[in-house]
């Protein structure tokens, strides 16, 4: 029976007219920046690019890698031929041997991006070769006699740094991470290689989704080219049907709810004697009797013990404003609240109206943590909590249907100004 | 103590501050939109347009001009962890 050839190429490995990878395989990781985890490690992909008049370095790979980087480099070029090194993106799984690539090619000019330029010196001690950094932008390009390399700034892909670089005469997309996956497969090919659509997914997921505005950016600038081949920075090369992934993350990225004329409220709540529901429905009320009959906000209540986090991390995403109901119990709003607003990193709520509300026996805190909290996760919080102690009087309600009402109004950006004078600020 | 006023058009809030007082110093209390990462001038996050006004605001530090350039800020926007707030009336946005 013929085994399987996951083998691993030995090499350098062919991928283009000119252009080589040139990266390594981490088959044995599992778990990678702490937060993702892998069944199947990763590959770090770096490529040269040959030209007519020298040879381009495109990404590095991890520190402890670098030999077989290095190895695999010399098989295709020698070090005093690399006349530009393209670094991507710099976090030190693709910058790891850039140190020492700079030192053992002296003529190399390195091209990173304007937004790389600060994080590069924080990484490594660039007084050597500070000469030798050109930081690029979209339309910038480096030529290497017969070809040339063209950058695209796409940053939040997913730091502040990244960018992609497009070889024009072969059709080629350096991505960097974007596109990538942690799937180890020395067959390296997109048609070659084992199913790894799961990974592709949960990259995405996991790596991307919080930045979806930048991914739809990214994509506009990618989308017009005519893209033969993608070259991520992990997993397999994508070179059958490359535009199929372009596709995904375009359809990944897009807002999934509603039409731009309505906006989308959700009211969670909690509550152990139904205080804190009957102050949510409230709430609810409040922001329904703004602009209901056009549905220009579309209210919804939820309740925190029935439902699971997934499902509401992605109403989240989708939803203009959250409104969050917790009843106070020893000092501190309830652990199902915090269970959700801790499972946020994923998903981009940057901007959103956020508002608080609950009852309490004696104390009251957890209006004031939640807020804090929400101001914490970069929403905005323009209306002020409410709180009610035991019982929830009539003017208690009120309040709640109020603080529903002013949320909705900012969602439509009806809110009435509001003049104030800063001592009078907590 | 002179005064001056600064507008943060997200949540239409209006308010009145002594001379000297920093963006962020306001803004967080009001809830507006622009948000904070490293809170001394380098992560770029709280990059804010100053919509109207921008005169009334000390001129940027030289690290702050850097940042601003690094990130490929358009004209007047400033870091609102930085900018300080000298007088007039001020309008400001996240930007
Ligand atoms: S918060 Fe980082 S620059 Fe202002
Ligand atoms: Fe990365
Ligand atoms: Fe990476």
């Amino acid at each position: 029976m013929a085994m399987p050839k996951i083998a691993r190429a030995e090499g350098a490995v062919a991928i283009g007219a000119g252009v080589h990878w040139i990266g390594a395989f981490d088959p044995d990781l599992r778990s990678f920046d702490i937060i993702l985890r892998t069944a199947n490690g990763t590959s770090y992909n770096a490529y040269a690019v040959r030209g007519s008049a020298g040879v381009a370095v495109i990404d590095t790979v991890k520190a402890n890698f670098a030999q077989s980087f290095f190895s695999r480099l010399e098989s295709v070029a020698g070090y005093d031929e690399i006349t530009a090194i393209v670094q991507n993106h710099l976090e030190p799984d693709h910058s790891g041997a850039l140190p020492e690539l700079l030192r053992r090619a002296p003529a190399a000019t390195l091209y990173v991006s304007h937004q790389a330029r600060t994080m590069l010196r924080g990484l490594i001690d660039t007084s050597a070769f500070e000469q030798r950094i050109v930081s690029v932008g979209t339309g910038d390009t480096v030529t290497l006699g017969d070809r040339e390399l063209l950058f695209l700034n796409t940053p939040y892909l997913h730091w502040p740094d990244t960018q992609c670089t497009w070889l024009a005469t072969a059709g080629m997309l350096f991505s960097g991470d974007f596109f990538g996956c942690h799937y180890c497969d020395g067959r390296l090919f997109n048609d070659a290689v084992g199913d790894f659509r799961s990974s592709f997914e949960y990259y995405y997921a996991n790596i991307m989704r919080p930045f979806r505005t930048h991914v739809r950016q990214a994509l506009d600038l990618i989308e017009p080219l005519p893209l033969q081949t993608i070259a991520p920075g992990h997993g397999p090369i994508l070179r059958q049907d490359p535009r199929d992934y372009v596709r995904r993350y375009r359809a990944l990225s897009a807002p999934a709810l509603h039409a731009a004329d309505s906006r989308t409220l959700l009211v969670f709540y909690l509550s152990a004697y139904g205080a804190t529901r009957r102050m949510a429905e409230a709430v609810a009320a409040g922001a329904e009797s703004v602009g209901a009959e056009a549905g220009e906000v579309r209210v919804s209540l939820h309740d925190l013990e029935g439902g699971d986090i997934p499902s509401f991390v992605d109403l989240i995403e989708e939803a203009d404003g959250l409104v969050f109901g917790s009843p106070t119990i020893n000092g501190d709003a309830v652990k199902p609240v915090w269970d959700l607003l801790s499972s946020l990193a994923t998903v981009d709520i940057r901007g959103k109206i956020g508002a608080a509300f609950g009852s309490y026996g004696w104390s009251g805190e957890a209006v004031a943590m939640i807020e804090d909290r929400l101001r914490g996760l970069k929403l905005r919080v323009p209306v002020p909590g409410v709180k009610a102690r035991l019982v929830p009087t009539d003017e208690d309600f009120a309040a709640c249907r109020e603080l529903g009402r002013q949320a909705a109004l900012h969602l439509l950006g009806r809110a009435l100004p509001r003049v104030l004078d800063m001592a009078s600020l907590a | 103590m002179p005064k001056a006023s600064v507008t943060f058009q997200d949540v239409g809030v209006t308010v009145t501050v002594p001379a000297g007082t920093r963006l962020i110093e306001v803004s967080e209390k009001v809830g507006a939109g622009i948000t904070y990462g490293c809170r001394e001038g380098e992560c770029c996050t709280c990059l804010t347009r100053i919509v109207s006004g921008h005169e009334h605001l000390a001129a940027p530090s030289v690290l702050e001009d850097q940042v601003l350039k690094n990130n490929l800020a358009p004209r007047h926007h400033r870091l609102a962890c930085q900018a300080q707030i000298l007088g007039g009336t001020i309008v400001v946005r996240p930007a």
